[in-house]
């Protein structure tokens, strides 16, 4: 059946033109009930026999997704209409309803209502669109009625009291969605209810509990009208709001309109801005920008700021942001260079759900009924939430999810509604769980599909790959891999040998982790999705599934394996005299650890081949590093731990510095030269669609506060360019040994982190790689753990004319999203890392009380900040009590020391101090590592 | 965007691999040799022909076979503002010169030496694949004016959006900028006679495009060639035949 809809829209140019669009009405969509006797049900979705069949309208999708996502919630029919009314109201949710419609096991059907010709509804005249909506939803639920007969109950629910007035009206059966959960008689289910806000809902049983007479806390949002005409006249600025991870009360608005970023202190002026939001910023009055709050470590308001031990940050994404403080008493106004303002309105929100507990709090006396609590997040941008829960004492040690609903002008806290429990506070697993969830990391099984795309096991060369004709057979070759001890991924191996002419032939052979994953296969999208592997203390989440990273992939010894090498010739000099690019057939003869490495290049009296080659690579190698340091490669430090884990209880046994050594640093060079010799490669192929790597040139502003640390010390460091900051970072030498790794640590952490990019997003010159120094940059060298290497070794393939180039490269809009993606992924798995290294600190230290060195790095006005060199953490000490006044203590910033007031006592920055190290339960189930100065 | 729903149905309800609705119809204009008006969905088309007839410029006359020309326009009523439609402008041109070639290809034009065949379409209202309605109604226009074909020439155009392979493409999922193949075929003969594509589409999803638009064509031919029976039937009808 053919329908014209035609309708009215205004074109950008503000003229108004009548559309008309085809709209074809079926007889062929079918109600997915498998027990229907008329319709085809060989996509049916729903249960065999159900007493009862929910439609629900779009506000309940909205609101309500908890709830929708919780399995118990099943027979579900989704109407296209409200679908198309969620996916133009929320984008997230949308993605949220389709991933559930597309849950195989969860019983939930989508019907096209919209293109079924019984259902679909014409617009009446005098009609809205919501009106006409809703009458279609109505419509939908009176067919699915009729058409399964009396024995299937069909409930519409809604919360809209007009659409349930006229639902029962016509003879429907409707119910709002807390009566309907409430006569399923699930009290875990009552908790994922959202609290409705507006005035739908017969409010009685949650009004009285409201204070009748509340004060306005917050200033109201703009409406939509206003802010929209306020951005055009230019005196509010929008963008996203990024609240400081360190300081929630300090959160910074990066605004094109006035090019610069808009600082927003305190709750007050953010109003009720998250983390994330799209807001509309006014500036303050010039006189109220106010100087930066960091300078003591106690937060405002009633909420503490909890400036707890933290892992030592190794760049500035992990670093807390210090704005840069002009000598702080005598000059009032000279911070008002840096404009603050406050938010009037949100224009986006970004609101999901959080990790955390409840604050403690006692049992309340009617216990068994309705409880309000705080819950905290564990992410300190989010502000704590306000939840009702019916099971108060089962959460009060608990870890769990959280999500907001709404946050009105007389609360303080946004309210928002349980969504599950994670485990017992504390607990290893569940705070491990906590760290993966709160990264966004994926550890589901891999899904049959994914696992689908693999090779039969067990899998070895077969004669086909070695008689292809793209694959050379360089099993005669002595190749042997380098790696940490126990590693399983093995992903690259070396070889060197000695030509007839003097020189040098070396080779880095990758494994060939894109003759397994094809693109465009469920397997692809999965190591597409999840960007990169996850290192965590105790264990691996894989990009790829086992299979592939520890078997067919891995470059074990002593098999046979498929790679992708990169063979240069070498003059004795490190000169690099031609570079040739190809799949290989490999046979590893030896699967080294770095220590084995270490000790066989040690030891004089071995001189079998391998150690010779060893010798050999690492005597090119040191040369590659010192032409590379010539040229303004930085040596940066970073304080990274290891544990030694027990195998039976993973409990972390000992902790100690990750040392490196010769070998580390010789398979790292080898590394860095096969990555550059690709990125040309495939830069010179495909000039506009290449995936690299660049790391910014760090801004005069965030080196700051270490130059003036520096200065402090009597350092003078030059940072006109990487090669001058090089240089001065080699000649800044103390008295004490450890005093050069320390500033290099401190300069590290000043540096923001490499991105990857796609090459047609940018000009050549920012392709420049500021750490490396190197003009372009890319990864290739990791593709069992890394997804940017499987792109590049893709990239590769296609530009020795292997094999074509994925039709993703045409599209340079989807490259993009790909290496934001990976970006992502990439921050997000080394926040993980570190915040279960964080985790295990904090287990180890539970049983062991220690004194230790530490080195102050940070001059605060009621204290300091220490870095633990032995344990490469970082937290407070406190000189006074937080609430105390700090008239004790005084902070000189010029030579940035804090001096008691009568002269008998100070502390200078990067002075070293002896300390003691101890887990404190200021609260029950709360436990936290406390510096106390010795 | 998403143009294809998980429940495999496209923004106007179709499925991906089903055509617009089709309608054709001989005789619209009663002045002309030949005419007939094509519609596919919401596209519809005007086409008329003159010939075979004298040379009206002598010069171009060409003494082994006929010369045909083409003249494609818009009203200016086909699209939603109304605007003027300049004539001869580069589009027009390019899609008068693809019609002329394609029903060149044909047209038994060495039967009729040193005559002139005359193709006018017009697009009355304009909803995407207006190229190959124009096809569609040169043809029924051509075998309404009895001009000798070696068979008749159907067009139909297929697209390739959120990763499926979309038949007859309307003005919206045209607009999209995916890749838009316009094929035109010589069903009998098994033919291609065009073959237009806009960007660029990996070879063998390619394959699968032109695949679609294949049997896209060929739905068309089984459809004209009814109209046509249907014609004749009726034309034999009135003569008392
Ligand atoms: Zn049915």
């Amino acid at each position: 059946m053919l329908h014209n809809k035609s309708f009215v829209k205004k074109t950008k140019g503000g003229k108004v033109m009548k559309q008309v669009r085809e709209h074809y009405l079926r007889d062929d969509i079918y109600c997915g009930a498998p027990f229907c006797t008329v319709c085809d049900s060989s996509a049916a979705r729903l249960g065999a026999s159900p007493s009862t069949i929910l439609i629900v309208d779009t506000n309940v999708v909205l609101n309500q997704i908890d709830l929708l996502e919780n399995p118990a919630f099943d027979n579900v029919v989704l109407l296209s209409i409200v679908l198309e009314e969620v996916k133009n109201k929320n984008m997230s949710v949308y993605n949220r309803v389709r991933s559930i419609c597309s849950n195989s096991t969860r019983k939930v059907f989508v019907f096209s209502n919209e293109y079924h010709r019984d259902t679909y509804v014409k617009e009446m005249s005098g009609e809205t669109k919501n009106d006409r909506n809703d009458r279609a939803i109505r419509v939908a639920t009176q067919w699915y009625q009729n058409h399964l007969g009396g024995d299937v109950k069909v409930l519409l629910i809604t919360n809209d009291k007009e659409n349930k007035r006229k639902a029962c009206e016509e003879g429907i059966f409707a119910e709002t969605v807390e009566s309907y959960v409430k006569s399923l008689d699930r009290s875990d289910l009552l908790d994922l209810l959202v609290r409705p806000a507006s005035e739908d809902v017969d409010m009685e049983e949650v009004e009285d509990l409201r204070p009748s007479k509340r004060k306005v806390i917050y200033s109201e949002h703009k409406p939509m009208s206003e802010i929209t005409s306020g951005l055009h006249r230019g005196i509010y600025h929008q963008g996203k709001l990024r609240v400081n991870r360190h300081n929630p009360f300090e959160a910074y608005v990066g605004s094109e309109s006035i090019g610069d970023e808009i600082i927003i202190y305190g709750r007050s002026n953010m109003n009720r801005a998250f983390d994330g939001d799209i807001v509309a910023v006014e500036l303050l009055p010039q006189d109220q920008w106010q100087e930066a709050s960091s300078l003591s470590i106690a937060g405002e308001e009633d909420e503490d700021v909890d400036e707890g031990v933290h892992l030592a940050p190794n760049s500035a994404d992990h670093a807390p942001r210090t704005i840069p403080q002009q000598g702080s008493s005598e000059k009032v106004n000279a911070a008002s260079n840096r404009p603050s303002g406050r938010i009037v309105g949100i224009i986006k929100r970004n609101w999901h759900s959080y990790c955390g507990s409840l604050d403690p709090m006692p049992m309340p006396a009617g216990s068994g009924g309705i409880a309000h609590a705080l819950f905290v997040s564990k992410d300190r941008r989010i502000p704590k939430i306000r939840i009702q829960t019916r099971q108060l004492e089962n959460l009060l040690d608990k870890r769990i999810i959280v999500a907001v609903d709404s946050w009105d002008r007389q609360s303080r806290y946004p309210s928002g509604h349980y969504v599950r429990t994670i485990g017992e506070i504390g607990d290893r697993d569940t705070e491990s769980e906590v760290v993966l969830i709160e990264n966004d990391i994926n550890t589901r099984p891999f899904s049959s599909q994914v696992l689908a795309c693999l090779p039969p096991l067990p899998w070895s060369v077969s004669s086909e790959d070695l008689s292809n004709p793209i694959r050379q057979d360089l099993r005669h070759l002595r190749v042997f891999s380098v790696d940490p001890p126990g590693c399983k991924d093995i992903d690259d191996a070396l070889h060197c040998h000695t030509l007839s002419n003097g020189n040098f032939e070396v080779g880095v052979h990758i494994a060939d982790v894109t003759n397994f994953v094809h693109p465009g296969t469920p397997l692809d999208d999965e190591a597409s999705q999840r960007g990169t592997s996850v290192y965590l203390v105790e264990r691996r989440i894989d990009m790829l599934p086992k299979p592939l990273t520890e078997d067919i992939c891995s470059l074990r010894s002593d098999v046979e394996r498929l790679a992708f090498s990169v063979i240069w010739e070498m003059t004795p000099e490190a000169d690099i005299v031609s570079t040739r690019y190809t799949k290989s057939v490999i046979k590893s003869s030896a699967a080294l650890s770095y220590v084995e490495a270490q000790a066989r290049m040690d030891d004089s009296r071995l001189m079998d081949p391998i150690t010779a080659d060893l010798r050999n690579m690492n005597i090119l190698a040191k040369k590659m590093r010192l032409r590379r340091i010539e040229r303004g490669a930085l040596t940066l430090a970073s304080a990274e731990v290891k544990f030694q884990i027990d195998t039976e209880t993973h409990d972390p046994l000992d902790i100690g510095m990750y040392q490196i050594r010769e070998a580390n640093q010789m398979v790292e060079e080898f590394m860095l030269a096969a990555n550059v010799s690709v990125a040309e490669q495939i830069l010179k192929t495909f000039p506009l669609c290449s995936l690299l790597r660049r790391h910014p040139t760090p801004t005069r502003e965030m080196l700051e506060p270490f130059l003036r640390t520096a200065t402090a010390v009597g350092l003078h460091l030059d940072v006109s360019s990487s090669k001058a900051l090089a240089d001065s970072l080699d000649h800044a030498v103390g008295d004490d040994p450890y005093f050069n790794k320390l500033i290099r640590i401190l300069a590290t952490r000043c540096m923001s982190q490499a991105v990857y990019f796609c090459s047609g997003d940018l000009s050549p010159p920012e392709y420049h790689h500021y750490g490396l120094a190197s003009p372009l940059y890319t990864h290739f060298t990791s593709p069992i753990r890394r997804y940017a290497d499987v792109i590049v070794h893709r990239l590769l393939a296609a530009s020795l004319g292997i094999s074509k180039l994925p039709s993703v490269f045409q599209d340079r809009l989807q490259l993009t999203n790909i290496s934001d993606n990976l970006n992502y992924r990439h921050r997000n798995a080394q926040y993980a890392g570190r915040a279960s290294v964080e985790l295990h600190t904090l287990i180890y230290f539970r049983k062991r009380p220690t004194d230790t060195e530490a080195r102050i790095v940070k001059i605060r006005s009621n204290g300091f900040f220490v870095f633990v060199p032995k344990y490469g953490i970082e937290g407070p000490v406190y000189l006074t009590k937080a609430d105390k006044g700090s008239g004790e203590w005084y902070v000189d910033e010029q030579q940035q020391k804090i001096k008691k007031m009568d002269g008998s006592l100070s502390y200078s920055i990067l002075q070293t101090v002896q300390i003691h190290m101890e887990v404190v339960e200021p609260q029950p189930n709360r436990p936290k590592l406390q510096l106390t100065l010795i | 965007m998403e143009f294809v729903s998980p429940e495999g149905l496209r923004l106007d309800g179709r499925r991906p691999m089903e055509m617009r609705q089709i309608r054709a119809e001989i005789g619209a204009v009663s002045k002309a040799d030949g005419s007939a008006i094509f519609e596919m969905g919401n596209t519809k088309v005007i086409a008329a022909v003159y010939g075979p007839r004298e040379v009206q410029n002598r010069s171009q006359q060409i003494s082994s076979h006929a010369l045909v020309r083409c003249e494609y326009s818009m009203a200016n009523f086909s699209t939603g503002d109304r605007m003027r439609k300049p004539k001869g402008d580069r589009r027009s041109t390019e899609i008068s010169l693809v019609i002329r070639q394609t029903m060149e290809a044909c047209i038994l034009t060495h039967l009729l030496p040193r005559s002139q065949i005359d193709i006018y379409v017009q697009v009355l209202q304009a909803d995407g694949g207006t190229r190959s309605a124009c096809i569609n109604a040169a043809t029924l226009a051509l075998a309404d004016a009895g001009i000798p074909m070696r068979d008749f020439v159907t067009s139909c155009s297929a697209g390739y959006l959120n990763s499926t392979p979309l038949l007859d493409l309307n003005y919206v999922e045209d607009s999209a900028g995916g890749p838009d193949v316009t094929l035109g075929i010589l069903p009998k003969l098994d033919k291609v006679t065009l073959f237009q594509m806009d960007s660029k589409l990996p070879i063998d999803i390619l394959e699968n495009v032109m695949q679609l638009a294949i049997e896209g064509c060929k739905a068309i031919a089984s459809y004209i060639r009814e109209i046509l029976l249907e014609n004749t039937n009726q034309l034999e009808y009135r003569r008392g035949v």
